[in-house]
């Protein structure tokens, strides 16, 4: 089994354009949280989001390319670019032959076929438009990037809600790690941004009328966020040999289902997956120190990821640090986990701990170092980042640094 | 709170949870029922429909028995015909 290092990374969200501008939000503990302009959401209970404020299409994309494009293939390819240019490859034509492409995408082109649905339904038009179909099947972010670089290797999207990226990224790490492919391109995107969606989200009650507080006492739930998150994983002895830049290593994924209920967060469930990722990077819990976590701020999930969390690593628990980067880039869906993917790494590179923003009030149901609102120095080895997802679908992440 | 409005609240939480009308009193809790939150929340979405009212979330939140369900309607009722709850409560 190889080792699997991740040589590029790509992102574009609430928290800025690329990686770059992504890092130092994160590190700042800055919040992309903020009016949602998408939609006009005055009549809803909620108002607040973390959007990609102001994104036009230009100058990523001309318009006729743009016109293939749902937002959230837009946003995969965007991420996918600054990855690879990131990664610096030098593309032989048996690595774009094998090279594998593995995305997570929980509502895919959603803002299209709303477009589409309106168009038909509320104006009574008899057609819609051609290419309604293409632009919101859930796989178009996977097939925009093969043919934006050419590649011909296996490629595919996983949809997994929340957990979707996690998804995605594991079985990318495998597919390297088990030697099918030498070269992965992996992520997530999306952009749930339409008045039917935020409706549909409305009616679920777990929408923060306010900001996102994970962890805090006076939490009110989630906000939702847009964007991509894009990796290139390979081999890293070829990485080495190469002599590319390995930002942190990949060493664990694990999973597990609740088997419990379809909104609600299992303690059991999350905390089989964390140790199934404990277990698949051949790591002690206490060798973790940092876990990006699920970190909703709804009620339940910060209360049960504290006691799943406690649960796994013991005493340990008290010594890690926890925190939630959905306060400062929103829960991004499909790219959440590609977004906290990316948060992981950079703590591991870069010695920063990220912070959990808009934190007010210590809850004692989630007692842990929550790092509160202020990033800290600390030299960190192993991290997790955890997903777990409506529908009980965990995915867990482990990493190292490099 | 009227017995006409009482009965409605019950049916539509019968409804909603596919429960016979019979096991919904007025005196029922929300555990005893194996009312969960998600089923609570579709509770309230069939209320806002049934009365044409809108429950904000921070009127719910401490919600848990029918009683209160009952009682916040009633409030959310009165109001959007604009009188008072005491008035309402004196009974159509």
């Amino acid at each position: 089994m190889r080792r699997v290092a991740i040589t590029g990374m790509g992102a574009i969200c609430a928290l800025g354009r690329d990686v770059s501008e992504f890092s130092a939000a994160v590190f700042e503990g800055k919040s992309g949280i903020g009016r949602i302009e998408s939609a006009d959401c005055s009549t809803m209970r909620f108002q607040n989001g973390a959007e990609v404020r102001g994104y036009r299409h230009q100058p990523y994309f001309d318009d006729r390319r743009a016109d293939f494009l749902d937002r959230f293939a837009q946003f995969a390819v965007i991420a996918a670019r600054e990855a690879v240019a990131g990664a610096g490859i030098e593309w032989t034509s048996e690595l774009r032959e094998t090279a594998a492409i593995i995305t997570g995408s929980c509502v895919g082109g959603q803002s299209t076929e709303d477009i589409g649905f309106h168009e038909v339904y509320k104006l009574g038009h008899n057609r819609v438009h051609p290419l309604t179909i293409p632009k919101t099947m859930a796989n178009a972010g996977a097939s925009h990037i093969s043919m934006e670089f050419g590649i011909t290797g296996p490629s595919f999207t996983f949809s997994t809600a929340c957990s979707s990226a996690a998804h995605a990224i594991g079985q990318a790490f495998w597919m390297i790690r088990g030697g099918i492919t030498d070269l992965a391109i992996t992520g997530g995107s999306e952009a749930p941004f339409s008045f039917g969606i935020l409706k549909a989200w409305e009616a679920m009650r777990v929408v923060s009328p306010d900001t996102c507080r994970p962890f805090s006492k006076d939490r009110r739930g989630m906000v939702l966020g847009e964007g991509g998150a894009m990796f290139v994983l390979e081999p890293l002895e070829a990485a080495l040999a190469r002599g590319a830049r390995i930002h942190a290593e990949i060493v664990g994924f694990g999973m597990s289902a609740d088997a419990n209920h379809i909104t609600q967060p299992s303690a059991e469930g999350a905390a089989r997956a964390m140790r199934a990722a404990l277990k698949d990077a051949g790591l002690a819990p206490e060798q973790v120190g940092y876990i990006n976590a699920h970190g909703t701020a709804t009620p339940t999930n910060d209360v049960t990821e504290t006691a799943a969390i406690r649960s796994v690593f013991g005493p340990h628990a008290g010594r890690l640090a926890v925190s939630s980067t959905k306060s400062m880039h929103g829960h991004a869906l499909g790219a959440a986990a590609a977004l906290e993917c990316l948060a992981a790494t950079l703590t591991l590179r870069d010695g920063i701990l990220p912070p959990t923003a808009n934190f007010n009030e210590y809850d004692p149901e989630c007692d842990l170092d929550v790092v509160p609102n202020c990033p800290r120095r600390a030299d960190v080895e192993y991290a997790l980042s955890n997903s777990f997802a409506f529908g009980g679908l965990n995915a867990v992440l482990a990493l190292r640094k490099a | 709170m009227s017995e006409e409005l009482t009965q409605r609240v019950l049916k539509v939480i019968a409804t909603s949870k596919r429960i016979p009308l019979e096991q919904v009193t007025i005196d029922g809790d929300f555990q005893q029922l194996n009312i969960d939150s998600m089923d609570a929340v579709e509770i309230l979405f069939a209320l806002e429909n049934e009365f044409d009212i809108n429950i904000p979330d921070d009127d719910v939140r401490e919600v848990r028995n029918v009683r209160q369900m009952v009682e916040g309607v009633a409030r959310l009722v009165a109001s959007k015909n604009g009188a008072a709850p005491a008035d309402a409560a004196a009974g159509q």
